[in-house]
Parts: C-alpha cells; sequence; structure tokens
C-alpha cells in the first residue's frame, strides 16, 4: 500500500495527536485509513463518529466528515446520520467505556437494529483519558485508580454482547495483528448491517504500569501470546481458553436486513 | 389554500413541523408529549421522511443531532424527565452549533412527578438546564394554533441562527383541542441554513460571516470536510485551549443571538394605557387569565395583559417600558410553579411596580376565577 494514499485522509495540520508514545490506537488508525484506501471509499461520502475519551479523539485526525460527538452516545448520532442518508459509509469508533458503560445501550439496540454502521471498539481495558479507572472490561483483580485493590466486576465479552443483541458481523483482533485489523475493518465497511470490530489495544501509561504492562512492548508481547484464532479455538476445551483473546471472525449473518432498507420499505408502505 | 382543523396542541406542534421542512424525528414515548412522536411515525414516511423511535430519551436527541448534521431539518420532543435527560446534548447542540427543534410539554415535577398533569416548573431548566453559557430561544405557546405557528417559527429561528430552539408548551394546550387554520404550506415564509458557497477546500467550517456571527453549514455527504466536536473549538473546528479561541467562540455563540434579540422576542400587551394593574402570563395559564382581565375589564377594574411569547430570550425592556409608561402599580405573576418567571419579571420591572408571585403546584390550571381573585386583591 502506497503510503501517499493513506497520508491523503490525515488531517496532518492537526498532528502531533494527543496519543501516548506507543499507544495501541495508532495501530488501529492505520489499520481503518487501509481499509478505507482500499476499498476506495470516498472521503467527501465517508463520515466518522466517536464518543469521548482517548480512542474518540481519532476522527479528529482524518480529513473526512467527522463527528466527535458526546460520551457513550456516539451510536445514536451516527444513526440520524445514517438514516437521513444512507449512502454514506458511516464508520463509529468508540472505546469500551464508550461502548460498554455510559454508551452501553445505544450499543446493544445498533446491534438489534443492524443499521449499516461499522463500529470499531477499541479496548484497551481502562479509562485513559481520565487517569486509568476500572471499565466494564477491566479483568478482575486488575489494578486501577477506581480499584486500588483489584477490579470486583466481571468483566462484559463485548462480541459476544453484539452477538447476542443482534449484530450481524462481529470479529475481534489485537493490536498484534494489524492486518487482521485491516482486513477485519474491511470486511465490517463492506457489510451491509450493523458490524462490530473489536480490537484490543492498550493502555500502557494507565493501565500497564499498574499491571506489569508498563511497556508498549510488554502489552504486544502480551496480546501476541494470548490471541488464538477462531478455527483453532473452536477446537479448544473452554478451560484452555481462559484468559485467551479469540480472535477473526467470530459471527457473520448474511441474510439479516440493513436498518435503513428496512425503512425505506416503511416509506413505501405509507404511501410515498 | 388555507383549511380548517380541530387538532390537538400536539399534533399542531408536530404538522407545524413537518410543514416547516422537518423530515426527521427522534422519538421516545413521554406522557404528555408522546402523541408528537406517534404523528410523525405516521406523517414523515408519506413524504419520504425519517422516524426512529430510539432506545431512550439521549438517543432521542442525538440522533436527531446527527440527523440535522446529515442536512435534514429535526425535531425531537418529550416531557419532565425526559427534558431533564436531554440537557446534555442541547448544550452539544449549542456549542457545536446544530440547528434542530426540541419540544417539552410540561408536566409536574420533580421526577417522575404527574405524569398526566400540567405545570410550568421546566422553564428556569429551559433557560439554565444544560452547564456552561449559551443563548436560549424558547417559545411557549398558549393555545393551539400557536403551537403550529410557533413551530414554523422556532424552525425558522434555529435554522437562522444554527443552534437548538424550544417548544416549552405544557400538558393542558399539548392534550387540548380547538379550531385551528392551518396555512396553504406555500404561502409559508421558511428559512434553510446557510450552506459555504467556497470550494470545499477554502471552507473553513466555523469561520462566521461577520454580517451575522453565524458560520455557513455544510451537510455531511455535501462534499465539504467538517470536525463536529462538543469541545470548544477554534474556527476550524478543531478543539482549543488557546484562551483568545475560547473566549472567541464562546462570546459568538452568545452574540449571534443576542445581538439580534429584538428580531426574536414575542409578546403580546392587552388593555394597557390606563391601566395600574398588570397580569403576566405565558402558556396555558395565559387563557385563564386572559379571560380574568376582560372579565374585570368589563367591571371597571383597570387592568392589563402581558403575555411572553419568547419566554426566552424574556421580553424585559419590552416589559418594564410599558410598566413605566402607563405607571402599572402592581404585577400579577401566575404561573404552575414556585414562582420561576416571577423573579425575573421583578427584574425586569426594577421596582416601578410591586410583584405579587401567585403560585399553583397541585397538578390543576388556574380558574379565571382565581386569578379574578388576585387582582381583585389589589385593585
Amino acid at each position: 500500500m502506497p503510503r501517499e494514499n493513506v497520508m491523503k485522509w490525515l488531517r496532518s495540520q492537526f498532528m502531533p495527536h494527543i496519543w501516548c508514545p506507543g499507544c495501541g490506537h495508532g495501530i488501529i488508525m492505520h489499520a481503518m485509513l487501509r481499509a478505507l484506501t482500499s476499498l476506495g471509499r470516498d472521503p467527501d461520502k465517508t463520515v466518522i463518529s466517536s464518543g469521548i475519551g482517548c480512542s474518540s479523539r481519532l476522527p479528529g485526525y482524518i480529513d473526512t466528515c467527522t463527528l466527535h460527538t458526546a460520551h457513550g452516545r456516539s451510536l445514536a448520532f451516527a444513526t440520524g446520520v445514517k438514516m437521513v442518508n444512507p449512502e454514506l459509509t458511516v464508520i463509529d469508533v468508540m472505546g469500551d467505556g464508550d461502548c460498554s458503560a455510559i454508551g452501553g445501550n445505544h450499543f446493544i439496540h445498533a446491534c438489534r437494529r443492524n443499521i449499516g454502521i461499522c463500529a470499531i471498539v477499541m479496548n484497551n481495558s481502562i479509562y485513559g483519558m481520565t487517569g486509568g479507572q476500572a471499565s466494564p472490561t477491566t479483568p478482575v483483580g486488575a489494578i486501577a485508580s477506581t480499584a486500588p485493590y483489584g477490579a470486583v466486576d466481571p468483566p462484559f465479552d463485548i462480541c459476544r454482547l453484539a452477538t447476542g443483541a443482534g449484530a450481524t458481523l462481529v470479529a475481534r483482533a489485537t493490536i498484534a495483528q494489524p492486518q487482521l485489523c485491516e482486513s477485519l475493518i474491511k470486511k465490517g465497511i463492506q457489510h451491509d448491517g450493523f458490524s462490530v470490530i473489536e480490537i484490543m489495544t492498550h493502555c500502557h501509561t494507565q493501565y500497564g504500569r499498574k499491571n506489569k504492562l508498563g511497556r508498549p512492548l510488554d502489552n504486544f508481547n502480551y496480546f501476541k501470546e494470548r490471541s488464538v484464532m477462531k478455527a483453532k479455538a473452536d477446537s479448544m476445551p473452554p478451560e484452555e481458553l481462559e484468559g485467551k483473546y479469540v480472535i477473526g471472525e467470530l459471527f457473520h449473518k448474511a441474510d439479516g436486513e440493513e436498518y435503513t432498507k428496512k425503512y425505506a420499505r416503511v416509506i413505501e408502505k405509507a404511501g410515498r | 389554500m388555507s383549511r380548517a382543523e380541530f387538532w390537538q396542541g400536539n399534533k399542531a406542534i408536530a404538522m407545524g413541523g413537518i410543514d416547516a421542512g422537518c423530515r426527521f424525528f427522534g422519538g421516545y414515548p413521554i406522557t404528555p408529549s408522546t402523541e408528537i412522536a406517534e404523528v410523525m411515525a405516521e406523517e414523515l414516511p408519506r413524504l419520504g421522511g425519517k422516524f426512529i423511535q430510539m432506545e431512550d430519551e439521549i438517543g432521542g436527541i442525538a440522533a436527531t443531532i446527527g440527523a440535522s448534521i446529515a442536512g435534514s431539518k429535526a425535531m425531537t420532543g418529550t416531557s419532565g424527565p425526559g427534558f431533564s435527560l436531554k440537557q446534555e446534548l442541547l448544550g452539544y447542540g449549542y456549542i457545536a452549533e446544530i440547528p434542530f427543534i426540541c419540544v417539552d410539554v410540561q408536566r409536574g415535577g420533580p421526577s417522575t412527578g404527574l405524569p398526566t398533569k400540567v405545570s410550568q416548573g421546566d422553564v428556569m431548566q429551559a433557560r439554565w438546564g444544560t452547564h456552561g453559557d449559551h443563548a436560549t430561544i424558547a417559545y411557549a405557546p398558549s393555545s393551539v394554533q400557536e403551537c403550529y405557528d410557533l413551530t414554523v417559527k422556532a424552525f425558522n429561528m434555529s435554522e437562522r441562527f444554527r443552534q437548538p430552539v424550544l417548544i416549552m408548551t405544557d400538558e393542558v394546550v399539548g392534550h387540548m383541542r380547538e379550531r385551528i387554520v392551518i396555512p396553504d404550506p406555500s404561502t409559508l415564509e421558511l428559512i434553510d441554513r446557510k450552506k459555504p458557497s467556497c470550494a470545499p477546500d477554502r471552507f473553513i467550517p466555523y469561520l462566521a460571516d461577520e454580517s451575522d456571527d453565524i458560520p455557513p453549514m455544510a451537510a455531511f455527504g455535501d462534499g465539504y470536510h467538517w470536525h463536529v466536536t462538543g469541545l470548544t473549538a477554534n474556527d476550524w473546528g478543531f478543539p482549543t485551549n488557546n484562551a483568545q479561541d475560547i473566549d472567541k467562540k464562546i462570546s459568538r455563540i452568545l452574540r449571534k443571538v443576542e445581538g439580534k434579540r429584538s428580531e426574536v422576542v414575542e409578546y403580546t400587551a392587552e388593555s394597557f394605557g390606563d391601566a395600574d394593574i398588570l397580569v403576566v402570563s405565558y402558556g396555558c395559564v395565559a387563557r385563564s387569565a386572559l379571560r380574568a382581565v376582560r372579565e374585570l375589564r368589563s367591571q371597571g377594574i383597570k387592568v392589563g395583559h402581558f403575555r411572553p411569547i419568547t419566554i426566552w430570550p424574556f421580553a424585559d425592556a419590552e416589559l418594564k417600558k410599558l410598566v413605566v409608561d402607563s405607571d402599572i402599580k402592581h404585577v400579577i405573576v401566575p404561573e404552575l410553579n414556585m414562582g420561576q418567571m416571577s423573579l425575573e419579571i421583578e427584574r425586569a420591572v426594577g421596582g416601578k411596580a410591586e410583584t405579587h408571585s401567585k403560585t399553583l403546584l397541585n397538578g390543576e390550571l388556574f380558574k379565571p376565577s382565581q386569578i379574578m381573585a388576585f387582582i381583585k386583591e389589589v385593585a
């Protein structure tokens, strides 16, 4: 992939970005831009929406139609955008707090509607921007500033949540597999329905330092060692999968009708 | 051709919105506003518009803002508890300068309060409910006709000033049915948001025109790339911590409305001149108050009536002038709250007359006889 094609999508005038050196978010942004480039998407017809947090600063650096909304609400904003103009490619980037805490309701209902939005969940298991508080994906026992004795609440499995709620394409990768990130995001964008691409990333600054993963590379290796491709995981006993990240395409339902197409039939029925 | 209908206030709001060009409604059921969503669900798809019932009140306003950014005139509606939930994103609309309409059909509060009973308990929340400073435009219709007319006007103001506009109606007006004359929609004067005319690569999304302090707004998909954020941003729409940029942004979004205040403020004034008592009321209460004032006028009591149509901006200078010019001695303010607007009215009157706050909080509307009694107390 020629570098210039990806660079064309950047608002380089707004750099340097706010992410810490070594942050995993840049890997996700790059994968997303490679996916958009190789799909030949038109920046004039692309919308990238986000909530609040480190992950959600991503759209600001991309030269397209970008919508930095309120904490947890990005999918609800994006739903309005997609409803009015179904022609637009709509990508929604969220953090784990955005997606599964404050925005959990919007998340499950976007899944249920099967609206044509590609949701990329940048899951670093922590509230990074606010200084390292426990999130709904913080592992039990992990130290966070609001869990100084170790996190008590069991974490969400975002992919299982999405599948259960009705998303028609669900996939996971970690930042240790940048090419898989790209190919899954590509599939998510092409999917005619609601897709959820969870990408495990890290916050060595706020999470890692308290949990023996203080260097960016520690995190990269951590994900690499614990990633298991879906095909292999299918033949493994559940106890062996404890603490592992099952990666790849986890769920795909090809025949679910996309929401704006369903609504087009409502318009027809109403006698337009 | 114009036509007469016998409609409920809530229906008139929905139909006024549609005739003003609204093609998106983000709804969530809540008494006593639900009929607005129901009418929209039925009517919008007939026109190729979109209705969506969202998962919660916040989703309803969020989808509405998204729809507006994608280029549609858009609206949401709610009541008390839902209005509380929508406050954060109203603030988003003010700072990101997104036009849309939010209707609040007021019911008794606090909290779940009185879902089927009237109040005017949200009028200060309309002004100050969201955090941070902003200019508020809020209409208080007192008839079904005004529900229609003021919704059209609210859309025009919202599109013109590029910010949310509120319709602060109440359970009585929202559920009341009366005769209404619907103008031929082709005769309505409608305002659409300014769009950029420059080449997309020259577009500076929040660079305001000097003439009106309002930046042109592109729709997503129009070919203009821009960044929308709830963070305080510079002219490029990019978040800033620069003191000068912050000051420039916030003072402009206040000034764009306050600088045109006289073009926004609306009120009615009746029986001034020789009056020495004045009743100030708005929304459903104005119906009882006007009846009381007219009745006592016929009995020779020198009483007048002042009705703010825009409760925000409040017609303070206009009210004061009328009070001074007519040498009013007593200002009576009946409200279905603990006197929320009476303090604003007292401030406006500035000691030129004595203000009497009259409150009712039992879920009922003042009867004309009760307001007549208030007038007689000071007559």
